[in-house]
């Protein structure tokens, strides 16, 4: 469980998080929305230790954020930051092998190599292994960092937008990848997404935050609503329920 | 390629020496004891630190263009060396080394500062910037020089060439070979680093220590090699580059070809001012900084077009 306590952040004296308190249970995936500048990236980094936690804790299970190391920590929570871009030529196959970093820090051994290998082929990356980064579409690009968190076997998966810059056909086949880590392996996926209707599609619940405070949580058929779309995201845009399901008519 | 290149080295100089002279002409030995073996060493160690130290630099700037010696740890070693000469003249060489090795630790930090808040959306303003930097320091340099009446002495460092090495005056090298090697220690480490801040953290890497660490062999790296060679532009931008585009940036695999690339590029060019205007030199750092310009113009231009 990760539990949120009275936690308030600044960036350059600029408020970005009121007060903030929020469980969010073990297993399943728990959505992050609400408009620009609403603080859920800010919200999801600092549980993430990425950034300074100045007011308020965070506990991940037992562990306190600010408390217990990076080095302890990455061995329950994995991250995949906003910015997948990264400079270094790096091979597929490379990219989720750092994925085992924490547990054996320089020294893979067969167990390590057993469990890349599983990770490689349950992303369907068998094919592209070998090849560099900035040769593979940005969906293929994308998987390899899932299957690089999901190879670091942590509890915890905390994802900021990784549907940035995918078609409809790489962020469905993502958050079903995502889906299966939640039903199959007991995984507990934290995810900001921009889209509305792909958090109430894939998440099990819905954090809807707005100017630093959250606006409503619960499953989706609770908080995605239409009062919602015009107090929290200032539009007028309809849901419309289809299979027992909200969907916001943009 | 190596191997043939350092034989080569030890026949060719202003002295002409057969095989036969250096197995039994008693003068032939030392010639070949204490200059062109020294020399050879020296060429492969710089060579081999430099373009290691510019794989390092890139990681920690996060950006392919940035090389040490022309982005002001080159120009802060000098300045080093120029403030030892200054304040304590009579120092013995391993006090300049290290006041030149705490200065440039102290001009890549400042650099790192400078580069941090760029936006990585625009990666060529981060070499300008680097350059504009080096420049800076290289002006400051000058101008400290020009007003003490020490500018011919300055010039000594911040133009590169082996003809000076002999045995005994060379050794600090081995410093920055060994610097380099513990690069290769901590090579992991140091890929994680390029996966980018967040991420690095995300695995548990403790990022400033790394930091530190880099920055550390960096700046001995260069200092070591100003203060025994002078400035050798260009070796830590073109050999990593290149590497890089041939077989990737996991370093554990890198460091090694970027090693014995860096070496072979200064040995070869060091060769090659040897003979082109025989009996006179062309200093190594003229010819690569001929050869590495145009490498570099050539990245700097083929490069977007590949990141997009």
């Amino acid at each position: 469980m990760i539990r949120v306590d009275q936690v308030s952040h600044q960036i350059g004296g600029a408020p970005i998080l009121h007060d903030i308190s929020l469980e969010i249970p073990k297993g399943g995936i728990t959505a992050l929305i609400g408009p620009n500048g609403a603080g859920k990236s800010t919200l999801l980094s600092l549980m993430a230790r990425l950034q300074v936690l100045r007011q308020g804790e965070i506990h991940i299970d037992d562990m306190q954020i600010g408390k217990v190391s990076d080095r302890v920590l990455a061995r329950h929570l994995a991250i995949m930051a906003q910015s997948t871009h990264v400079s270094a030529r790096l091979r597929v196959e490379e990219l989720v092998a750092f994925g085992r970093y924490p547990w054996h820090r320089g020294r893979p051994g067969p167990e390590d190599h057993a469990l890349v290998e599983a990770a490689i082929a349950r992303f369907g990356l068998g094919p592209m292994r070998a090849r560099f980064l900035d040769e593979i579409s940005g969906g293929q690009r994308q998987r390899a960092f899932v299957a690089m968190a999901f190879a670091q076997d942590t509890d915890y998966l905390l994802l900021d937008e990784p549907l940035n810059n995918l078609d409809i056909a790489g962020a469905r086949s993502l958050m079903r990848l995502l889906r299966q880590m939640a039903d199959e392996d007991g995984k507990t996926v934290v995810i900001v997404l921009h889209d509305i209707n792909y958090a109430a599609r894939f998440a099990d619940r819905i954090v809807a935050l707005h100017e630093g405070r959250v606006a409503a949580q619960g499953p989706a058929a609770e908080v995605v609503t239409d009062a919602l779309l015009r107090d929290v995201f200032g539009t007028d845009a309809e849901v419309s329920v289809i299979d027992g399901q909200p969907v916001v008519l943009v | 390629m190596l191997g043939p290149l350092a034989v080569l080295s030890l026949f060719i100089g202003a002295v002409p020496v057969s095989l036969g002279g250096f197995l039994h002409d008693p003068e032939g030995q030392q010639l070949l004891l204490v200059s062109r073996i020294p020399r050879t060493l020296a060429a492969i160690l710089a060579g081999a630190a430099l373009a290691v130290s510019g794989q390092i630099m890139q990681i920690l700037a996060r950006n392919r263009f940035v090389e040490p010696m022309t982005a002001g740890a080159g120009q802060s070693a000098a300045m080093g060396i120029l403030i030892a000469a200054m304040l304590f003249p009579a120092t013995a060489i391993w006090a300049k080394m290290s006041i030149a090795a705490l200065t440039t630790l102290a001009g890549s930090l400042g650099l790192l500062l400078i580069l941090r808040p760029l936006p990585p959306t625009l990666p060529l303003l981060v070499p300008l910037v680097a350059l504009i930097y080096g420049g800076l320091i290289d002006g400051l340099v000058t101008f400290i020089a020009f007003q003490a009446d020490m500018l011919q002495y300055v010039g000594t460092w911040m133009t590169g060439e082996l003809s000076g090495v002999l045995a005994g005056r060379y050794e600090l090298l081995w410093l920055a070979g060994g610097a380099a090697a513990a690069c290769w220690i901590i090579a992991d480490r140091l890929t994680v680093m390029s996966l980018g801040e967040d991420a690095a953290r995300g695995l548990g890497l403790n990022t400033k220590l790394v930091t530190g660490a880099g920055l550390v062999a960096v700046s001995i790296t260069t200092a070591m090699v100003v203060v025994t060679l002078g400035a050798i532009p260009f070796v830590g931008l073109i050999v990593p580059n290149i590497v890089a585009r041939r077989m990737g940036d996991n370093l554990r695999r890198a460091i090694p070809v970027t090693a014995l690339s860096g070496a072979v590029l200064v040995l070869g060019t060091d060769i090659l001012g040897r003979v082109l205007r025989a009996p006179y030199e062309i200093p190594v750092s003229t010819l690569v900084g001929l050869l590495g310009a145009a490498v570099f113009l050539y990245l700097l231009y083929r490069e977007p077009a590949r990141a997009a």
